[in-house]
């Protein structure tokens, strides 16, 4: 019971602090507001180009070119290895036929070409279009695919997948180091505001102490009052997250200057970004408090 | 029956001041004690060390039963829970009314809002102050104010009082008026430890005095006055 009461207490007084110190709880709050807006920028920013690094790589197709009169049977047996291979993630088989039918359909040049080519003088191969699972060990896949016996070559964009990847990398590397390093100034920047605040009621923790408070007691409003202030911190970037987000989604109809950059959708992308958001605003708003109040707990 | 001993303590600071040294020091329940002496001579340093704002390098001080120099920094509200402090620069709360300043020595042990209430009145009572509990401390004299103070120092009816100068800042007519507070409180019970450098009050009330000089202790009289201090 007196547990509740010292609870209640401590949200009134958390309250009634920020109130009677709204210059620096403002002071704060815009901190958090501006900090975490960054934050949430970047996030939205680097989720996305993940997304579109995510969907190039689900793209490659490795094609499987088979030997020239290979029989059904033979066929069956290229698929029946193909299927045990682990990094094989889905496959398709494409007869010659169909392959010249693609063909055609995708150019006018090629369909008169093609149109006077019977069943036996055609030249191309029946092929498996493979999609492996990692994109990094396709070079490895391709090699053991290409020992199996009636397949004639592989080909994956063999020299041009290598460099994508390494872009790729470097992107990802570049874009977790940036968050990181945005959350740890986030989280600097904030618990030394918090701090700033904190000092100047330096005298109000020394009277708590003289009186007999316990340190957990002295704490406790102040970490209730950081999370209020990340509270009201994370309002402003949430709104501009979500609001902003939709707006150009619709803008740019989820697709970013050329269809093959799209957008996440918005659901539940930036419910999530919100998420993180309010709750980073919170525990850094509670972290900085306990830390500042800390250093006042000597006398 | 003693409420404070203190067995052979010195105190040396981290510049190679030594505040108090070999100290020893007896004071019964009930006293009413003048700690007196120069500016440097130690008294502060003692009393800090009574609520345990200030550690002993050595020795032994016990405050109520409790081992002041054993106790480790979570713990220290144990110990101030069972005294009152006054300061001279009298530490209230500049944005709280006198009701809360006083209240808030309680709030923070979480009683019930009916006990602080009863509680508050009856110290706002003894120190003369009922009629100004909705007051800032910006509203009321330097005098009153030190009022407050002793108000929230004695509401949890601790054993102990302890006075940094109390007077320090207040002219002598003023001076009186919170010694005669302290006086009542000490009648009621309160053991008060005041240092202080107004010979007035200490002739006038002829308590026991405590002197000391250069961090020891050189007088001990049980019916003082400061100018025993010179002899």
């Amino acid at each position: 019971m007196k547990l509740v009461r010292m609870f209640g207490l401590s949200i009134r007084d958390a309250a009634r602090s920020l109130i009677r110190n709204l210059n620096l709880s403002f002071a704060s709050i815009s901190c958090i507001t501006i900090t975490l807006t960054v934050v949430a920028v970047s996030m939205i920013a680097s989720y996305n180009v993940d997304n579109f690094t995510k969907l190039i790589k689900q793209d490659v197709t490795m094609v499987v070119f088979l030997d020239k009169d290979i029989t059904q049977e033979e066929i069956n047996d290229v698929e029946t290895q193909i299927r045990l291979i682990v990094n094989v993630d889905s496959y398709e088989f494409q007869s010659k036929e169909e392959a010249k039918q693609l063909m055609q359909e995708s150019s006018e040049v090629l369909n008169k070409i093609m149109t006077e080519w019977d069943e036996k003088e055609n030249p191309l191969q029946d092929a498996f279009l493979i999609k492996v699972l990692d994109i990094e060990n396709i070079k490895i896949t391709a090699d053991e695919i290409s020992k199996l016996d009636n397949v004639s070559v592989v080909k994956y964009g063999e020299g041009m997948i290598e460099q994508l990847l390494v872009v790729f990398n470097i992107i990802e590397k570049i874009m977790i180091g940036l968050i990181l390093g945005l959350v740890i100034v986030t989280f600097f920047l904030i618990t030394n505001t918090i701090k700033i605040t904190i000092f100047s009621r330096k005298r109000e923790i020394d009277i708590m102490r003289l009186v007999g408070a316990s340190n957990i007691t002295i704490k406790m409003p102040y970490i209730i009052e950081g999370l209020f202030l990340g509270f009201l911190g994370s309002i402003i970037p949430i709104i501009i997250t979500i609001y902003g987000y939709y707006s150009l989604f619709e803008q740019f109809g989820g697709i970013f200057f050329s269809p093959f950059i799209q957008l996440v959708k918005p659901e539940p992308f930036i419910f999530q970004i919100s998420l993180i958001l309010i709750g980073m605003g919170m525990f850094i708003g509670m972290w900085g408090s306990a830390s500042a109040v800390r250093k006042h707990l000597k006398i | 029956m003693e409420l404070i001993r203190i067995n052979n303590v010195t105190k040396i600071y981290k510049n190679g001041v030594c505040a108090i040294q070999d100290l020893d020091l007896k004071i019964k329940k009930g006293d009413f004690v003048f700690l007196i002496g120069s500016s440097g001579s130690g008294k502060s340093t003692l009393i800090k060390m009574l609520y345990r704002e200030e550690k002993p390098t050595r020795g032994e001080i016990i405050v109520g039963g409790i081992n002041v120099a054993k106790l480790v920094n979570r713990k220290v509200y144990k110990l101030r829970r069972k005294l009152g402090i006054v300061f001279q620069d009298v530490k209230l709360l500049p944005k709280a009314t006198v009701y809360e300043n006083v209240a808030f020595a309680l709030e923070v042990l979480g009683e019930t809002k009916q006990e602080i209430r009863k509680k508050v009145f009856h110290a706002l009572e003894l120190v003369n102050l009922k009629n100004k509990a909705k007051y800032y401390p910006d509203q009321l004299s330097g005098g009153e104010q030190q009022r407050v103070s002793i108000a929230r120092a004695i509401v949890n009816d601790p054993k102990l009082l302890i006075c940094d100068e109390p007077t320090g800042n207040l002219d002598p007519k003023t001076s009186m008026e919170i010694m005669n507070v302290l006086c009542d409180i000490n009648n009621l019970g309160t053991t008060i430890i005041m240092a202080t450098h107004d010979k007035e009050i200490v002739d006038r009330l002829q308590k026991r005095v405590i002197v000391l000089d250069s961090g020891r202790l050189v007088k001990d009289y049980e019916k003082g006055t400061y100018d025993n201090e010179a002899s």
